[in-house]
C-alpha cells in the first residue's frame, strides 16, 4: 500500500481541502443538531485548538449567531504520563455558559488510538454534565485501542502504524497542511 | 529534576516552569470537582520530624487533589520517639513502596542524606530542614509574587525588575535562604533586613542586599521603591540564646505596624510564610489590611505542591540525571 504513495514524506491535505473539510463538517453538524441551538465547541489541545476556533467562525457564519467555543486541556486525565517525557500542561477555558445540559463537540486534528478522547471524556465529566458529547476530527488514521469512533470526519487516511500524520495549522505552524511522514 | 532539596536546584526556565504548571493547578482548583486522577496508584509519604501544621496539610491536600495516595508519618507517636535512625525509617518506606518522600526535619541536610544515600528510590523533597532550606515555601511565594505584581495570566513570565524586603529572623529561616535563592534565580531584587545579630555569617555572599534600617528599606531610601515585604516569624524555639534585649523593642524596630504599612508604596503587597506572632514581628493591622497576602499563600501553597509533584512524579524517568544535580548547591550562586 505504502509504494503506491509518491514518497515517503508528503503532502496529503492542503489549505483549500482543509478548508473545505471543516466548511462540510459545520454542515453536518449542524443538520445533525437541527441548528445551533445548544451546541458549544471544545478544542483539545494544541492544534484543536484553533481548528474549535474556525468550526465555531463557520457555524456562525452559517446560522448568523455566536457559537459558544473553548478548550479543554486532557494532560491531567491521560492514562500514559508514565510512558512518555514530561508533558506541558494547556489551558481548560470553558465559555461562559458552561457545559451543562449543552451538546459539546470535541474537535481534534487526529483520531489515532483514541486515548486522547479517552482522556478527554474523563476530563468533561469533571467540569459538568453535558446532554451529549460529540467527536470532530480533521484526520482519522485509524489503529484505534479503544472503543471510541468519530462522529464528524475531515478524511479517513489509511496508514501505517510506523507512519506519522502531522497537521499544520495557520495559527501555531504558519501553514494549513497535513503531511505524512515517513515509514520510520 | 529528581529531587527538589534546594531552590537553587532550579534555574530560571525551571522555576518558571513550576509556576506556570501551579496556575493550571490553581485554575483546577476553582473547580466543583477539585480531584484529578493524575497520580493515582502512586504514593506519597509525608515524613514529619518537625511540627508542621500548613506545610503537611497543604502537602497532604496536594497528593490527594492528584489522587495520589498518602501516608503521614510523624515523629511523635512513631519508633523515632524509640530511637529508630533516619536510615531505618527510610528503608521501612522505602519496603513499602514510596514513589515520592516529602521530608522535614530539624536537622539541616536530613533531606539530601535521604535523596542521595542509595536508601529509597523515589523522590525526595525537602519541605523544611533545620535553617538551611524551604524550597516549595519560596515557590509558593514567588508564585503569589507573579500574580500580584505581573498578572493572573503571567505565563512565562519571571519577577524581573521587582524589589522584595524580607524582614526579620533571617538567621534561623530557612523561607529567607531558599527565597533569597529563587527570587534571585527569577531575576528579583533581594534586601534583607534584621538586626545584625540575626543576619547569618557569610550574609555578604548571598545574592542580596541587607540592611538594618527598616524605615529606611520600606521608604524606598536604601533599595528603592519596594513592590513587596515579606516579614519572618521570630523563630523563638531556635533561639537558645539572647538575640535582642527584649521582644518589646524588637517589635519597636522590626515589627510591622500600621504606620510603617503606609510608608509603602500603594502596589506593595505583605507576605508572611506563618505561623504568624501578631503583635511581635507583625501588627494585626498589617496581618489583616487588603494588602496582606498571607491566607492567599496558604492556597496557593497547595498549587505549587501539586505543580512539584505533578513534574517530580507524572512523567516517565527520563535519563539519570547524574549526581551531581542532587548535591545541594552551596549558598553562593
Amino acid at each position: 500500500m505504502t509504494s503506491a504513495r509518491p514518497g515517503p514524506n508528503h503532502i496529503v491535505l492542503e489549505a483549500g481541502e482543509i478548508a473545505r473539510s471543516l466548511t462540510r463538517i459545520a454542515h453536518e453538524l449542524l443538520e445533525h443538531n437541527k441548528g445551533a441551538d445548544r451546541l458549544v465547541l471544545l478544542g483539545v489541545p494544541t492544534r484543536g485548538v484553533p481548528l474549535a476556533a474556525r468550526l465555531a467562525a463557520r457555524l456562525g457564519e452559517i446560522e448568523g449567531r455566536t457559537v459558544p467555543v473553548g478548550s479543554l486541556d486532557v494532560t491531567m486525565h491521560r492514562d500514559d504520563l508514565r510512558r512518555q517525557p514530561m508533558r506541558s500542561i494547556a489551558a481548560t477555558d470553558l465559555p461562559p455558559g458552561g457545559i451543562d445540559d449543552q451538546i459539546v463537540v470535541l474537535v481534534d486534528d487526529v483520531l489515532f488510538s483514541g486515548r486522547t478522547i479517552r482522556a478527554a471524556l474523563d476530563a468533561l465529566s469533571d467540569l459538568g454534565r453535558p446532554r451529549a458529547v460529540r467527536l470532530a476530527v480533521l484526520v482519522d488514521r485509524g489503529h484505534r485501542e479503544l472503543p471510541i469512533r468519530a462522529d464528524h470526519v475531515g478524511k479517513n487516511l489509511p496508514t501505517s502504524f510506523r507512519e506519522r500524520v502531522r497537521v499544520s495549522v495557520a495559527e501555531i505552524d504558519g501553514v494549513d497542511e497535513v503531511r505524512i511522514e515517513g515509514d520510520l | 529534576m529528581r529531587h527538589l532539596l534546594s531552590a537553587a536546584d532550579l534555574d530560571r526556565a525551571g522555576a518558571v516552569e513550576v509556576l506556570d504548571v501551579a496556575a493550571r493547578m490553581a485554575a483546577t482548583q476553582q473547580r466543583e470537582i477539585k480531584k484529578l486522577p493524575t497520580l493515582r496508584g502512586r504514593t506519597v509519604v509525608n515524613l514529619f520530624f518537625e511540627d508542621s501544621t500548613r506545610t503537611r496539610i497543604s502537602f497532604e491536600a496536594a497528593a490527594k487533589r492528584l489522587s495520589a495516595d498518602v501516608i503521614n508519618f510523624t515523629a511523635r507517636g512513631s519508633s523515632v520517639s524509640k530511637g529508630e535512625s533516619l536510615k531505618d525509617t527510610a528503608l521501612t518506606l522505602e519496603a513499602m513502596g514510596a514513589d515520592a518522600v516529602v521530608v522535614r526535619h530539624s536537622a539541616s541536610g536530613a533531606p539530601h542524606r535521604l535523596a542521595t544515600a542509595g536508601w529509597i528510590r523515589g523522590a525526595v523533597i525537602n519541605a523544611g530542614d533545620g535553617t538551611h532550606e524551604h524550597p516549595t515555601q519560596a515557590l509558593l511565594d514567588a508564585f503569589t509574587l507573579r500574580r500580584h505584581l505581573v498578572g493572573e495570566d503571567a505565563s512565562g513570565a519571571d519577577l524581573a525588575g521587582q524589589t522584595v524586603a524580607i524582614v526579620g529572623d533571617v538567621l534561623h529561616s530557612r523561607v529567607a535562604r531558599s527565597n533569597v535563592l529563587l527570587l534571585h534565580t527569577l531575576g528579583a531584587r533581594v534586601v534583607l533586613v534584621a538586626p545584625p545579630t540575626l543576619l547569618p555569617v557569610g550574609v555578604g555572599r548571598w545574592p542580596c542586599a541587607t540592611s538594618y534600617d527598616l524605615d529606611g528599606v520600606l521608604a524606598g531610601d536604601v533599595a528603592g521603591p519596594l513592590d513587596a515585604v515579606m516579614m519572618l516569624r521570630v523563630q523563638g524555639e531556635r533561639m537558645n540564646a539572647a538575640y535582642f534585649p527584649s521582644r518589646r523593642e524588637y517589635s519597636r524596630r522590626y515589627g510591622l505596624d500600621a504606620r510603617r504599612l503606609r510608608l509603602l508604596p500603594p502596589h506593595a503587597i505583605v507576605m508572611h510564610p506563618g505561623p504568624m506572632n501578631r503583635g511581635l514581628e507583625i501588627s494585626a493591622e498589617a496581618a489583616d489590611s487588603p494588602r496582606s497576602t498571607i491566607v492567599e499563600q496558604v492556597s496557593n501553597g497547595v498549587a505549587v505542591r501539586m505543580a512539584v509533584l505533578f513534574l517530580l512524579l507524572s512523567a516517565a524517568s527520563g535519563p539519570a540525571s547524574g549526581p551531581a544535580t542532587e548535591i545541594a548547591k552551596e549558598i553562593v550562586p
